[in-house]
């Protein structure tokens, strides 16, 4: 916001309040009320808001209370947003990033636990990206920002509170690049967000089993960066995707396609991909951590498919 | 009952006097200068408002507002329901001001016993009312005004032909609102930005966009802005200042919001402009759009074209308001009902809007009301629904055009030669244009992947090497007329 005075926030409690995972504290005492904006109610408009201003020089940044309550910009996000510029012919950019948290959190109730990325995936247009350490979403944040193209910043809400000593200088991370974040020989496990801190807690039974796994946090969404995973496909030869996204229609679903299609022949087992299940997030928890996928899964899942 | 409900109307003298008292009316002389009058200092029974504004919600509401937001300070507006001092006891407060009480229990009835007014400046046969208020114009605005709506006609009786020969996919027309789309047009500067629905291209042609454009975009052909991506009649042009059409109802409203508040933030003397129809008003992107505009002080002029249909609803089933003007207010937001075939009375309306949106950092909503002479589309056929007598009246005895034409004949700047000139000579360069648009190539293959994104994705990269692969090996089953 400094560099550049033209990339402003907008959204319900982001000023004076902070947002409400006060991602936003600070800003609106240092930039003003006009460039941290605090909206009325209404996600379809201050969506389309900050699409209005994009196409007029802006560079928003608007945010979700909580990824799910976007499912009422979805109008906005897939007619506008990622379609503007492709039927204006070019003429009119729409740099906007749309972000916020989701994900299953600590019994927030099932319309507060979406996972939005499956329903946006489709979209042509936007580009989808996940941060997973303050690290990369400080990187990934700047690069969103900075891109032209419309991106959807995907927090999770268990991760705010995650504490990394990061570079004070300026840096920007590639907008579809995946990270790795253990290389290793034996089986390729794919992830991404809250999800990689299950993976990297099973990774430590499993390297005391024996096994050396290799992790990759996919970041990027949409498109998957299908070098680093087909790199490790091809080293590997076994396959495992832990998502947090339901079974069907997920993430992990166009991923298992994506491989399959491109690096069958490298492939030594079916692909086996942990989602979670076609169930609405229930409220009592210990059913709500059941729904997610836990490290005890990950490591069966990973003997069965070395065996 | 009767009496104290009498009582409490004297006391609250601020309801009466906001009734009679049109802040921003063209009042005292009667052929007032092109300069706004709307900076006049209040009326003098009104100026003891800013006396009796609550001070304490006068300082809350200031606490709320940091430095940069800097709207002139147009506090008259919320003083209209605030007793004076005498009452103060009279009041409670709650969050959102002090508001007085009754002991009579009194619901507001769903409508005021009168329909709001309707500004007009030209009778029927297009001559200015006695008494009437309205921004005076130049012989050559009056003649481009003019001769742009009788090339708005054409093209669309012109165009939709074109669609029924099968020439061109689709086609809707805007016949029967030719003074909304020019008169706005006309009143506004080439800076304020345009969202339009998809009955407004008089606008862009005001502006400046040839007949040969408009033709490339029907056709898609390479030359389209648009680089043939969307349907007829979805036009756009960033040059221009006016958004690309997209077909979703009212999504532009709060993306108004948006560009009015980046024009803001560049503190340019411009303001968003967007038009509607009724149905619009229905979506929920209409009531959200008018808050927002109304809470963050954005230059918004709101210009709905009532035009009486949205397809084959009638608007006895769209709302049950008084039309869409009246609901303004609710928002919080400065309103005027207006003859929509009255290319003047439209002129003045958005030339005044205009500047209170620009000076003062509001939105304004202008309600037009007009008639839909047209179908809804090539693919509507609206005597279904609706008598042909009714489409014939409007079409011949209500026509905006004809009407101005009579005005602007009057003050002897235009005559039959002017006319016959001018329709002949439209009719040849359209159908050149046509013609020359038929006959160019489709836009490359490759348009169909750009632009999807800022550079082309390694995804639709193979996309693309693949489909030329196909197309390729069957050439027979592919176009011919569009580039590889």
């Amino acid at each position: 916001m400094e560099r550049d005075p033209r990339v402003c926030v907008m959204g319900e409690d982001v000023g004076h309040y902070g947002g409400s995972y006060k991602v936003t504290k600070g800003l609106a005492e240092k930039y003003g009320d006009l460039r941290v904006l605090d909206t009325p109610i209404a996600e379809n408009s201050f969506t389309g808001m900050g699409i209005g201003a994009a196409m007029t020089g802006l560079r928003p940044i608007v945010e979700g209370m909580n990824m799910g309550f976007l499912l009422l910009a979805f109008n906005q996000i897939s007619n506008n947003c990622g379609m503007l510029h492709y039927t204006s012919g070019g003429q009119f950019t729409i740099p906007i990033v749309i972000r916020g948290p989701g994900g299953v959190g600590r019994q927030l109730g099932a319309e507060h636990s979406q996972r939005l990325e499956s329903y946006f995936q489709s979209i042509p247009g936007i580009q989808m990206v996940a941060c997973s350490t303050p690290y990369n979403a400080k990187g990934l944040m700047k690069a969103a920002i900075r891109s032209e193209n419309p991106v959807i910043l995907f927090e999770h809400v268990l991760l705010y509170n995650l504490k990394e000593r990061i570079p004070d200088e300026e840096y920007v991370l590639s907008l579809e690049e995946a990270e790795m974040v253990r290389p290793g020989e034996h089986v390729t496990i794919l992830t991404y967000s809250r999800m990689r801190y299950h993976v990297m807690q099973a990774a430590k039974t499993l390297v005391n089993k024996g096994y050396d796994p290799e992790v990759i946090d996919i970041r990027s969404l949409k498109p998957f960066d299908l070098y680093t995973i087909g790199c490790s496909v091809k080293k590997t030869h076994r396959v495992l995707i832990v998502e947090e996204c339901m079974r069907t229609g997920g993430i992990g679903a166009s991923l298992t396609a994506a491989i399959t299609e491109n690096f069958h022949d490298y492939l030594d087992a079916p692909i086996v991909c942990l989602s979670s299940q076609d169930v609405p997030t229930p409220y009592a928890g210990t059913l709500e951590e059941w729904t997610v996928v836990q490290p005890a899964q990950i490591v069966t899942a990973v003997e069965q498919l070395c065996q | 009952m009767a009496s104290s409900s009498w009582l409490l109307m004297r006391r609250s003298r601020a309801l009466i006097h906001h009734k009679n008292f049109s802040f921003y009316s063209l009042f005292s002389s009667s052929s007032c200068s092109s300069s706004s009058p709307l900076l006049k200092k209040p009326h003098a029974q009104s100026a003891g408002y800013s006396n009796n504004y609550s001070s304490a919600h006068h300082h809350f509401r200031f606490l709320r507002r940091f430095e940069s937001t800097k709207a002139e300070a147009a506090q008259l507006e919320l003083q209209h329901y605030v007793t004076d001092d005498d009452d103060n006891n009279r009041a409670i407060d709650f969050p959102g001001g002090k508001v007085a009480f009754t002991s009579e229990m009194r619901f507001i009835s769903e409508a005021s016993q009168k329909r709001v007014p309707c500004y007009r400046v030209l009778d029927d046969n297009g001559m200015a009312m006695k008494y009437s208020n309205y921004v005076q114009i130049s012989k050559e605005m009056a003649v481009k005004m003019y001769s742009d709506m009788v090339t708005l006609q054409t093209m669309d009786s012109i165009f939709y032909e074109v669609q029924r020969q099968g020439r061109i996919s689709f086609y809707l027309t805007s016949i029967g609102e030719e003074a909304v789309n020019i008169g706005s047009a006309a009143a506004l500067s080439s800076d304020d930005i345009i969202l339009p629905q998809y009955r407004e291209p008089g606008v862009l042609l005001w502006r400046g966009f040839t007949l040969q454009q408009f033709v490339d975009q029907l056709f898609g052909n390479k030359s389209d802005l648009g680089k043939g991506r969307q349907m007829p009649i979805h036009y756009g042009s960033n040059k221009h200042n006016y958004f690309t059409v997209s077909s979703p109802i009212a999504t532009q409203l709060p993306q108004a919001v948006g560009a009015a508040y980046s024009l803001k933030m560049d503190g340019k003397s411009a303001c968003a402009v967007t038009y509607f129809g009724d149905g619009s008003t229905s979506e929920g992107d209409f009531h959200a759009g008018l808050n927002f505009a109304a809470v963050m002080d954005a230059p918004v002029i709101f210009i709905c074209r009532n035009n009486g249909w949205a397809i084959s609803t009638p608007v006895e089933e769209q709302f049950r308001s008084d039309g869409v003007v009246v609901k303004g207010q609710a928002y919080g937001i400065w309103s005027i009902r207006v003859d929509g075939n009255d290319a003047l009375a439209v002129y003045s309306a958005v030339h005044t809007a205009r500047e209170i949106a620009i000076k003062e950092k509001r939105p304004v909503l202008i309600e037009a009301l007009t008639y839909r002479v047209g179908h809804h589309s090539t693919s509507d056929d609206s005597t279904k629904y609706r008598p042909i007598d009714e489409i014939e009246y409007w079409k011949m005895e209500r026509n905006p055009v004809n009407r101005f034409k009579r005005w602007v004949e009057r003050n002897g700047w235009w005559n039959d030669s002017n006319e016959s000139e001018l329709r002949s000579s439209l009719r040849k360069q359209l159908m050149q244009a046509i013609q020359v648009a038929e006959k160019a190539q489709k836009p490359p293959l490759e348009d169909m992947f750009n632009d999807v994104y800022d550079r082309l994705p390694s995804n639709l990269e193979e996309q693309e090497r693949v489909l030329r692969e196909i197309v390729k090996k069957h050439p027979e089953d592919y176009p011919s007329d569009v580039p590889l």
